[in-house]
């Protein structure tokens, strides 16, 4: 639709800009095509598709142990999250009762996944605003999670621990005293995000008043998790329709009513600190049992659709598969937090500066694989 | 209290060059070779000065980021802006298609050129200026602000549209920050009742400027630390190549040595910037003296520290800080930068300098 030189309408004077695929501040390959007016931004247009790898498409020509490891490369940095959803969607279908270990350490998980996803989230946003020591401090207690990770799960990233039913093997005995160790650290180090960025003068006026979303347009853009909960819109679904153990723990839903990128940030600080209230709740509290019901070989979920959702770091993460009875399932669809929470970008951007867009961007925090599947 | 050790002046040994040369052919070739001389010696002390820079920014910036920085190429890296250099020199420039050609090789020589005149003014030492102008600070300034030429053509001839939203935002803050950084300036200006910087330095042989001039003088220096800092578009100010927003700004499209010539650039310029705050507040190659006469004995255990030390020790803490401020702070949004320029820093010199006569006429200024 555009071409990258010398599209300058005469009679508007804009100027249009490609921001990305290849952009440092897009986080990945998107695509943004911006409608500028000097620095004044007049429109934002999301071109989404660079990285999309047809994982709904896929799923229907795997069985469902397969379509497991598709689920880790949604939205990546919430991997662990992702497994989940789809697991609890055939362990719903299936009328499946996991064990208590497995639905206690799974929560634990979860909220590791969520910590070491705001982490880097925390990293780049601050990088995104100009600050890039922030990065390194984000990346540097992210490797302790990630150390967490390889011993139980014996992978760093993409973990797959998950199987319909539990888990693939039980948890490293190192698994409780690593976690609490992590904990301690990480209550010493959360301070220091707040000295280096929260703090500063420069970062809120930044983001104060900048990227307004009211809770209205928050619901109509269905946007959710952090990015929602700052503009007050109450869409926990670990508070709202509890799954694994989350009716079992005491935490806060964080809300915020400023509504600006600020707000989000503030969720996501907030939200690290509820985290780790919930981890220190469950660790010393892992039930004794088994680590996975047994399962037959060969899975077929009987016909009918199952939906699922969970709260992913991003937002709110939906599993929807139809089934009729055979090995592979007819249709699956993943509901992902970042495209939605991308299509409000538009409508938060305009009429304030190309800064205020990476800002924007950066406090809703997108994942391009999540957006594109 | 005047300059006492006359050993580490250099005027003797740059007489004796000029004689000897003078001794040994006519006027005219005695002029061309020292001319030859100070080219020669300064592309060596930018090349060598720049390179260390790059090098000092790795290491202060992993310092701040818990990594270790270069550390494979020679003893703590110290050759890995070198090898740096040599592989920016063997890459292909990449020609740009509807580019200005002409002013597109030309933007990073206007850069290159400005930052020599404005070296040539800096006195390093004594004896050791290149030009000890009567106007020093003004040709300082003057020249230092024709950079702005060379990275709005560099900008304006990449026919690219984040080159051209760099430059322009760069236009538009140095064009702003200078009247800052001349404000502060003249202040001090005001104190020293010189503009020719030899003359400066010489007048803070009792004590530095900074103590002299006590609260308008502090205040100048930090004015003049914060617009400077905007003024070679360094961050918290590095809206003109903002890497977050603009990938790189106005030299998106450079590459190979072009590229090179922008990055050494940046860094000379802070260098310059930190030479000229040495200079007018910090006394310049003047050991630390204060002016009372009971550290009389103080003040001659500072003189056997040389001159040349103290110059590079001062300018290389004003470097460090203003690194410091880069990997510490976020970047400012081109309103807000330019709301900082007139809105406070502009209103405050401009009370600053009134405040500075006004100690002056009354006398109110320490030591002079």
């Amino acid at each position: 639709m555009t071409e990258d030189l010398k599209v300058i309408d005469a009679e508007e004077q804009e100027i249009i800009i490609n921001m990305g695929p290849q952009h440092p501040s897009t986080h990945g390959v998107l695509r943004l095509v911006l409608s500028l007016k000097g620095e004044i931004v007049n429109k934002v247009e999301p071109h989404c598709g660079y990285i999309h790898r047809g994982i709904e498409k896929m799923s229907e020509s795997m069985t469902y142990q397969q379509i497991l490891h598709l689920t880790d490369r949604l939205d990546y940095l919430s991997a662990h999250i992702n497994n989940e959803a789809y697991c609890l969607t055939v362990e719903k279908a299936l009328d499946i009762e996991v064990p208590d270990r497995v639905k206690v350490v799974r929560t634990m998980l979860d909220e590791l996944t969520r910590l070491a996803s705001h982490q880097l989230w925390w990293a780049s946003f601050g990088m995104d605003l100009g600050g890039q020591t922030c990065y390194f401090y984000g990346l540097r207690d992210r490797e302790h999670i990630l150390d967490i990770f390889e011993e139980t799960t014996g992978s760093r990233f993409l973990q797959s621990y998950n199987t319909p039913g539990g888990f693939m093997a039980d948890i490293h005995p190192n698994f409780q005293k690593k976690v609490k160790e992590f904990i301690t650290y990480f209550r010493k180090k959360l301070p220091e995000y707040d000295q280096l960025l929260s703090g500063n003068i420069i970062m809120m006026e930044r983001t104060k008043g900048v990227g307004m979303l009211t809770k209205e347009e928050a619901i109509s853009y269905g946007v959710t998790g952090p990015s929602g909960r700052g503009s007050n819109f109450s869409c926990d679904l670990r508070k709202l329709h509890p799954y694994h153990a989350y009716d079992k723990v005491k935490f806060n839903e964080v809300l915020r009513t400023e509504c600006d990128s600020y707000a989000r940030y503030m969720v996501r600080m907030d939200e690290m600190r509820e985290s780790m209230n919930i981890l220190e709740q469950l660790v010393d509290n892992i039930p004794a049992g088994d680590f996975a019901v047994k399962m037959k070989p060969v899975i077929k979920l009987p016909e009918g659709d199952y939906y699922q959702r969970v709260e992913a770091a991003r937002g709110e993460f939906g599993v929807y598969i139809i089934s009729k009875g055979e090995k592979y399932p007819y249709r699956v669809k993943f509901r992902s937090p970042s495209f939605c929470n991308l299509s409000s970008i538009d409508l938060m951007t305009r009429g304030n500066k190309i800064a205020d867009l990476i800002a924007i961007g950066g406090s809703l925090d997108y994942v391009i694989p999540d957006i594109d599947r | 209290m005047p300059f006492k050790f006359d050993f580490y002046d250099f005027t003797s040994f740059t007489q004796w060059v000029d004689w000897a040369l003078h001794q040994a052919c006519s006027p005219f070739w005695a002029t061309f070779w020292e001319m030859v001389i100070v080219g020669i010696v300064f592309l060596l002390f930018y090349a060598v000065v720049g390179l260390y820079l790059v090098l000092a920014e790795r290491k202060v910036c992993a310092f701040m980021q818990n990594r270790l920085g270069p550390n494979r190429v020679g003893p703590w890296g110290f050759f890995q802006t070198i090898a740096d250099f040599i592989k920016l020199m063997m890459k292909e420039i990449i020609p740009i298609r509807n580019a200005d050609k002409f002013l597109f090789m030309f933007a990073p020589f206007v850069v290159i050129i400005v930052n020599f005149l404005a070296l040539a003014a800096i006195p390093f030492a004594k004896g050791l200026q290149p030009i000890d102008l009567n106007i020093g600070v003004f040709f300082v300034m003057a020249v230092s602000s024709m950079g702005v030429v060379g990275i709005l053509l560099a900008g304006w001839s990449s026919n690219s549209k984040y080159s051209l939203i760099g430059a322009m935002r760069s236009g538009a803050q140095i064009v702003s920050y200078e009247l800052s950084v001349g404000l502060s300036l003249i202040t001090m200006c005001v104190l020293a009742g010189s503009m020719q910087l030899s003359t400066i330095v010489e007048n803070q042989a009792d004590a530095w400027f900074i103590i002299k001039g006590h609260i308008p003088a502090i205040t100048a220096f930090i004015i003049y630390m914060i617009a400077a800092t905007a003024e070679i578009n360094r961050g918290p100010f590095d809206l003109a190549e903002a890497e977050s927003e603009l990938t790189a700004g106005y030299h998106t499209e450079y590459s190979g040595i072009m590229f090179a010539f922008f990055y050494l650039a940046e860094y000379i310029n802070m260098f310059i910037v930190a030479s000229l705050a040495t200079t007018i507040f910090l006394g310049g190659w003047m050991p630390f003296h204060l002016p009372w006469e009971t550290f009389a004995g103080f003040n001659h255990v500072m003189d056997y520290i040389p001159p040349i030390i103290w110059y590079f020790g001062k300018t290389a803490f004003l470097i460090f800080v203003i690194m410091w401020f880069k990997w510490t702070f976020p970047r400012l949004r081109i309103d807000q930068l330019l709301r900082l320029e007139w809105k406070f820093l502009l209103p405050i010199s401009l009370f600053n300098i009134l405040l500075m006569a006004l100690i002056i006429l009354l006398g109110w200024n320490i030591g002079l």
